[in-house]
């Protein structure tokens, strides 16, 4: 074959792109055929994932995207246009639609409207085996017969029939011509001859400029497709006036003619064509066998044991991401302070060796810590998608979320909120509805995520000591509190609207694949690592900038001389005192070298460009009782709260790292319980961090983020402010 | 009746698919339209939403959207 001897030459690219309903075994498709060379990004301008995956194979360069799953390709979801306008404009040479046999009825109604879009489409008869032990037999040849196009039996989780899949796909690829489909949806007389007027009027009025099939355009149009209508303005000009006003005039006719919208109509007319086509492939022999999955939601979405075990499912998934977690945290706590000491000895000392060590090794340090908790976190997630459980979470909790303006999808989100608001805001994906998803961004961030537990530790244990538990506690349910009441707010005005319905399938239980998980995990916690590492990067140099600029200052007194006074001091003691002595001394001389190097780090901070500011601003944190250096600890923790405990640690002069310490040096400045208290309520509700924000901006782009920023940090300093000032009307300061 | 008064384990033919266009549409992609057959599954823990079993396929949906469909129970 000449196509071989091209081949060889120089492999030919094919673009593949994988169709399917959700929960049809598409991703198990796209992950046999592509293994693990697959990119995942977005398609373009959309928050929708997209999956590309390169080989080579049968003498060919393989192209292979997988579209969102999709029910259906009207315009009503993000993955429908996604997935529509792939197949329109970004011109496959094939389509690979799957479909799932155990469902036959919903998957050809995806099918009919791809041919409908006549492009070059075979079918994966996927899931045959599950089907056929629930008693339908699905006869492929005949179905393939009717619909005029190649039927390939796959398992995807078991690889049978991808080779034999790929090959069709290529096949099909380069036929010429298009394969006449003898059978196709015939609507009703009426339907058909206004598709006619239609078509006759678009093929004299810019139908050409349109670009596509002139019968599915007509038929979109007659369906009131928003978005074929716009293009057909954008690309018709002027000529597309005429023909909308047609297709306006038609639609009033069908429309008075059946009593109903004509979409409507046309639904059902399809869904009568499939009808027929199932009658005569589909042989369904004893029906309800034993349902698995049935069995095990007897259980897991029992009236009484629903609840129950779901609680144990989360409390389960954060024991394993924090308390698993804790051990490679620890792990690389330590090899990045490692990393620092040895750059330590190794760099002389320079303004290069502080920005490495202070800004970036700390900083990405500070990120990179996180890494075992998201991966966890992650894992369980996948888990819980993969085997179908996220549905059932939602199904539970949809009530409860419901009364406060959220889908039932928001849970997870904001339950992940608790530990990383960053993969939380990323989480918010699963939403499919725009209102939902910005919503659910928006309130995210008020689930107190565990970086901002160190510091109501460290307030609370030190000014609340015995209650300190229960003022914790407070503290969590105010977020929970301001997030609902929020959501509620939000959903009256800014995102005002009908309720997206909650209409979602419950998918069979699936026992995970291992490599399906790790994918999971791994995709969604590199794009933590590589969006917010940089963030976080950048933002902790600055931090260190500020706080290290200017170089020189006038300093109160001559720390050198002190240091070299204690040295001596102690050197003519030591001089004095017997052997057994001498390492008691050297370790009280270093401790007093110590304080007196962190009274120098403190002065110099105050005097920095970042103390300045906080002198600057202290009239901002004044109202809730916190000094310029508690202002200073609250403006770098918009980077990270990480950072809030240690920067409190140097201003405020502690002399160990410990909380106890800190508490002392705390009390010592005069902080009062209700100062902490307020200080406590601005950590909550303020930015929860640099990360978070960049999460946000990419998740909801550059106008929520601002709104987000604006209304939390509003919303602390009020709080904050009515704590503090409402404490001390009540004689409680 | 429409569905939402159907009981768990009830089943029912569909006769009208009412409601918004979004829901209805989005109804109607599932499988959801006249002449379907339904069975109530269960009610969640909660009252609502719902889950309903057709051609083999199990859907979940909020008490409120069940109202706007009319269904004939059949037993």
């Amino acid at each position: 074959m000449s196509a071989d001897a091209d081949a060889r030459t120089r492999p030919r690219r094919l673009t593949i792109a994988l169709a399917g309903n959700p929960n049809s075994g598409k991703t198990t498709i796209f992950n046999a055929i592509t293994g693990t060379r697959q990119k995942v990004g977005n398609w373009p301008g959309v928050t929708v994932e997209k999956k590309e995956g390169q080989i080579e194979g049968f003498g060919y360069d393989l192209r292979i995207v997988d579209l969102p799953g999709t029910y259906s390709l009207t315009p009503f979801s993000i993955e429908e246009i996604v997935a529509r306008d792939f197949v329109l404009d970004g011109r496959p040479d094939v389509v690979i639609d799957i479909i799932d046999a155990s469902n036959l009825e919903r998957s050809l109604y995806l099918a009919t409207q791809l041919r409908e879009i006549d492009c070059k489409v075979l079918f994966a008869l996927n899931m045959a085996d599950l089907a056929r032990s629930r008693g339908l037999k699905i006869d492929a040849v005949k179905l393939g017969e009717l619909l005029d196009l190649p039927v390939v039996f796959t398992v995807g989780n078991r690889h049978e029939g991808i080779d034999e899949l790929l090959r069709q796909a290529i096949a099909l690829a380069e036929t010429g011509t298009l394969p006449p489909q003898k059978r196709r949806v015939r609507y009703t007389q009426d339907i058909e001859g206004a598709i006619a007027q239609l078509r006759a009027f678009l093929d004299t009025r810019g139908g050409d400029a349109l670009g596509y099939n002139p019968r599915w355009a007509a038929i979109k149009l007659l369906e009131d497709d928003q978005i074929i209508k716009q293009r057909l303005t954008e690309r018709a000009g002027e000529a597309a006036a005429g023909v909308l006003e047609e297709a306006r005039r038609l639609r009033r006719q069908l429309a008075d003619r059946y009593d109903d919208e004509p979409e409507i109509v046309m639904t059902d007319e399809r869904y009568g064509f499939i009808a027929g086509i199932v009658r005569e492939v589909q042989t369904a022999t004893t029906r309800q066998r034993v349902d698995m999955s049935r069995n095990i939601d007897l259980i897991l979405t029992n009236r009484f044991l629903g609840f129950p075990i779901f609680v144990f499912f989360i409390w389960a998934m954060f024991q394993l991401t924090f308390a698993l977690g804790a051990y490679p945290m620890g792990w690389i706590e330590a090899g990045v302070e490692q990393i620092g000491r040895v750059l330590d000895l190794w760099l002389a000392p320079s303004l290069l060796r502080d920005l490495i060590i202070d800004g970036v090794v700390s900083g990405v340090g500070s990120v990179v810590v996180f890494l075992p908790n998201i991966l966890i976190l992650f894992f369980c997630i996948a888990l819980f998608e993969d085997t179908g459980y996220m549905a059932r979470a939602a199904f539970l909790m949809d009530r409860i979320m419901h009364l406060i303006g959220l889908h039932g999808k928001s849970f997870i989100p904001m339950l992940m909120g608790f530990g990383c608001n960053v993969p939380a805001v990323m989480a918010a994906r699963s939403l499919e509805s725009e209102k939902d998803r910005v919503l659910t961004i928006l309130v995210t961030p008020f689930m107190s995520c565990s970086a901002r537990l160190p510091v109501y530790l460290v307030l609370a244990g030190t000014f609340f000591a015995a209650q300190a538990g229960t003022v914790i506690f407070v503290i969590y349910l105010l977020g929970i509190v301001i997030g609902m009441l929020s959501g509620r707010l939000f959903r009256k005005t800014l995102l005002r609207g009908q309720d997206a319905p909650f209409v979602m399938e419950l998918p069979p239980y699936r026992v995970p694949m291992a490599k399906s998980l790790v994918i999971h995990m791994w995709d969604r916690s590199k794009m933590f690592l590589r969006k917010m590492g940089g963030v976080i990067l950048v933002g902790s140099v600055i931090v260190w900038a500020l706080s290290a600029f200017p170089r020189q200052v006038p300093y109160h007194s001559d720390y050198s001389a002190l240091e070299r006074a204690v040295a001596e001091h102690y050197q003519s003691r030591m001089a004095g005192a017997t052997g057994t002595e001498h390492p008691l001394l050297a370790a009280e001389r270093d401790g007093a070298l110590e304080d007196l190097r962190r009274q120098k780090r403190a002065e110099h901070t105050r005097l920095s460009y970042l103390g300045r500011i906080g002198q600057f601003i202290e009239p901002v944190f004044r109202p809730m009782g916190i000094d310029w250096r508690g202002g200073v600890a609250l403006l770098s923790g918009v980077v990270a709260k990480e950072i809030v405990v240690s920067t409190m640690g140097v201003l405020y002069g502690a002399d160990s790292d410990d909380q106890n310490a800190l508490g002392k040096a705390l009390g010592a400045a005069g902080m009062t319980p209700l100062a902490a208290a307020a200080m406590m309520v601005f950590v909550l509700l303020y930015v929860p961090c640099l990360a978070t924000v960049a999460a946000v901006r990419r998740e909801a782009g550059n106008g929520w983020m601002a709104f987000s920023v604006l209304y939390s940090t509003v919303l602390a300093w009020v709080a904050a402010v009515a704590v503090y000032q409402g404490g001390r009307l009540m004689g409680l300061g | 009746m429409n569905l939402s008064e159907l009981k768990e384990g009830q089943r029912a033919t569909i006769v009208r698919v009412g409601g918004s266009g979004a829901l209805r549409r989005r109804l109607l992609e599932m499988g959801l339209r006249s002449g379907a057959q339904i069975r109530v599954e269960k009610y969640a823990p909660l009252r609502d939403p719902l889950e309903l079993v057709t051609g083999g396929c199990h859907v979940s949906l909020r008490v409120e959207e069940a109202a706007q469909i009319a269904v004939d129970h059949v037993g």
